[in-house]
């Protein structure tokens, strides 16, 4: 997290409004925390927490007459209970990418929204995790998925992509945990160090470990920083492979596929910045984030959202390819004729549409600066990405093999409500971060100002005088550990 | 560790603090510091300011070894688990792939993976948390009303009395004479 110093010959600036001190972007950050909440917050704080009541009763239902309350029937037995799961886990990967892939990169304008993208990732996880918690009939025997000893004297089966799933998504929800709160130390520190009250101090300062920004510590810091970065990058690789061999390893034309892996990472990543994207837009103006989280940042991330939306775009053309190529009669029937000509032809537009076509607005300068153009796309790809999980899941179910077989699929009242309380969840948990935590990571930012360079305020003068070597025979605290 | 009494109370200073107002000034004073020959001491910065291991003549982290030991327990112990419970234990045999053989090794990837992952993140986050001695609620620097700043815009550097060349009156000299905004030594009750 060394100083960022921009270069200047490639029009680079600095990632902070120019001039801003250490202490102004404290104070911007930590001061959310510290005022009362505006009113769009309890607004939006009591809308969101009325659907985690909508998300009780719905789930209370499910959990009182069991899974017949959803439309899934045969031959549709995965649909939005798992589409959810799959859009779920895949919003939460731009958080993990912002934070250790950019990281690892050494892209030091992650910091304006790393927080911020990590907390998402920690809230999609949970709404993602509800869903193979609450369709499998019998809740109350979820802990069957663990290596638990029974008195059936049964083991998981471990060559299942299910429970690979179980591993994949449950060491993801830690590792991201962990890393967030690594994170978060340095800050809580500054909360409890700026507290008024006796409460925030205890409360702030029991979080904060007894963080003193001692150089011994901010060295393992670091250091453990750049690990987690470093096994988390490998790790949101294989959360969506993993989640995609739910589907590739099975015969189902449409899941049977080995493009998937890839196909779902980037389909993760790039609904995960368009969620980033409409949180933030949303906080930034709502807190006044404008000194911290700029033009610039916004840019980038729709600069990753047309990569990615590229990637989608070839994978899906690939799809196509293959089983036009394949001459594979089931694959042509489920990729040529059933999903753009099928009964559900519509999903299928709404699916090419928003995630090939409108993200092409980004080549223009002028769009992807815009602020209410990547608003409205964002909330696009947000729709796009579900209905290609939607097209995915229910599309490649509702006409196999057997046309004796094919039905159709539609959602009951109680599939919306849950699909619509885990929203509710997600914000509620969202709200509340924004107000008892601080939303940037400040800690990091301030490593990327000016100020935090050694030579600040120095450059030219007596240059090469700085950073002497210890001198041996004194030792400093060369002895490891010494305190 | 000089004290002094004041009424029935004995006084006893623990630490000085000299305070920096930018990244640099703290930086090379922490090199006269080092060179001076002093022990325990420290700085404190509201961020990792690049350059300090080497001002403070410290050596690098040894947290990768932890959790590369963490990582290896991971690895070993999925596989452990997967072949005894799905191999020995209880036997699943599932693609006609004979229990034990090196044909079921494929299908383990992803658990072997995910667990030591999973066992590296604990590894370096409570790794981190033990080389640090966190979590310390109480350390003598925290009675300075001025050392809220040092997580927020100042520098600091901390001798502590427990440091063999401690001495109150030089010490503070000694850092007083590299310019910094503020000294002070914080004094602590002592039975």
């Amino acid at each position: 997290m060394a100083y960022y110093e921009p270069i200047t010959e490639l029009g680079e600036a600095h990632l902070v409004q120019k001039g801003s001190t250490l202490a102004e972007v404290t104070d911007d950050i930590a001061g959310v925390t510290e005022k009362p909440a505006p009113r769009g917050w309890w607004i939006a704080f009591l809308l969101a927490f009325s659907f985690v009541g909508v998300f009780g009763l719905c789930v209370g239902y499910l959990f009182y007459r069991g899974v017949g309350v959803w439309g899934n029937t045969s031959p549709v037995f995965w649909a939005w209970d798992i589409t959810n799961f799959v859009w779920w886990v895949g919003i939460g990967h731009a958080g993990t990418l912002i934070s250790a892939i950019l990281f690892i990169f050494r892209q030091k304008w992650r910091t304006a929204i790393n927080r911020f993208a990590e907390a998402m990732t920690i809230f999609a996880v949970i709404c993602a995790l509800i869903y193979p918690g609450i369709h499998v009939g019998r809740p109350w025997l979820l802990f069957w998925v663990f290596p638990l000893p029974n008195q059936m004297t049964l083991w998981p089966n471990f060559k299942s992509p299910l429970l690979w799933d179980v591993f994949a998504v449950g060491t993801y929800f830690t590792v991201s945990l962990l890393f967030w709160f690594v994170g978060l130390i340095p800050d809580l520190a500054t909360l409890r160090d700026r507290s008024m009250t006796k409460t925030r101090r205890t409360v702030y300062g029991f979080l904060a470990l007894g963080w003193r920004g001692s150089n011994q510590h901010w060295r393992n810091y670091e250091r453990a920083y750049l690990i987690l970065a470093a096994i988390s990058t490998p790790l949101v690789l294989s959360v969506h492979s993993v989640v995609s061999m739910d589907f590739a390893t099975s015969v189902i034309p449409g899941w049977h596929t080995t493009i998937f892996p890839p196909y779902f990472v980037a389909g993760a990543i790039f609904s995960g910045f368009a969620m980033v994207e409409t949180v933030l837009l949303i906080a930034r103006s709502v807190f006044k984030l404008h000194r911290v989280v700029l033009m610039r940042h916004l840019e980038l991330m729709n600069k990753f959202i047309l990569f990615t939306s590229l990637l989608v775009g070839y994978a899906y053309s690939m799809e196509f390819f293959i089983a036009w190529y394949s001459d594979n009669p089931y694959e042509m029937a489920h990729f040529l004729h059933n999903r753009p000509a099928g009964p559900f032809w519509w999903a299928w537009v709404w699916m090419m549409v928003p995630n090939t076509l409108i993200p092409q607005l980004y080549w223009s300068k002028k769009m992807r600066t815009s602020i209410p153009v990547m608003f409205v796309v964002s909330i696009f790809v947000n729709i796009g990405m579900w209905f290609e999980r939607f097209v995915i899941i229910v599309l490649s179910l509702n006409r196999d093999f057997l046309p004796s077989s094919w039905g159709y699929y539609r959602p009951t009242i109680i599939d919306v409500g849950t699909y619509m309380g885990t929203f509710g969840v997600f914000f509620t948990l969202f709200l509340l971060f924004m107000r008892w935590l601080p939303m940037v990571a400040m800690s990091e930012v301030k490593g990327t100002l000016p100020q935090a360079d050694p030579h600040y305020g120095h450059r030219g003068d007596k240059h090469g005088e700085h950073h002497s070597e210890p001198v041996a025979a004194k030792g400093g605290l060369a002895a490891e550990g010494a305190e | 560790m000089e004290a002094h009494v004041t009424s029935d109370r004995k006084i006893a200073p623990t630490v000085i603090l000299a305070e920096f107002e930018s990244a640099g000034d703290a930086l090379h004073a922490a090199e006269k510091v080092r060179d001076a020959g002093y022990k325990n001491w420290d700085t404190h910065t509201p961020f990792p300011v690049h350059g300090m291991d080497a001002a403070m003549g410290m050596k690098d982290s040894r947290l990768g070894w932890i959790v590369l030991a963490c990582a290896l327990t991971g690895l070993t112990g999925a596989f452990t688990m997967m072949h005894w419970m799905n191999g020995v234990d209880y036997v699943t045999v599932v693609g006609d792939k004979p229990p034990g053989a090196p044909q079921t090794l494929p299908s383990m990837v992803p658990i072997l993976f995910e667990l030591t992952i999973l066992l590296s993140a604990f590894g370096a986050v409570l790794g981190m948390l033990g080389l640090n001695q966190l979590p310390r609620h109480n350390h003598p620097v925290f009675a300075s009303d001025r050392f809220r700043k040092a997580s927020i815009d100042r520098f600091f550097i901390s001798i502590e009395a427990e440091d063999p060349k401690f001495d109150v009156k030089a010490t503070k000299e000694f850092l007083e004479g590299m310019h910094p905004s503020h000294v002070e030594v914080v004094e602590e009750e002592v039975e």
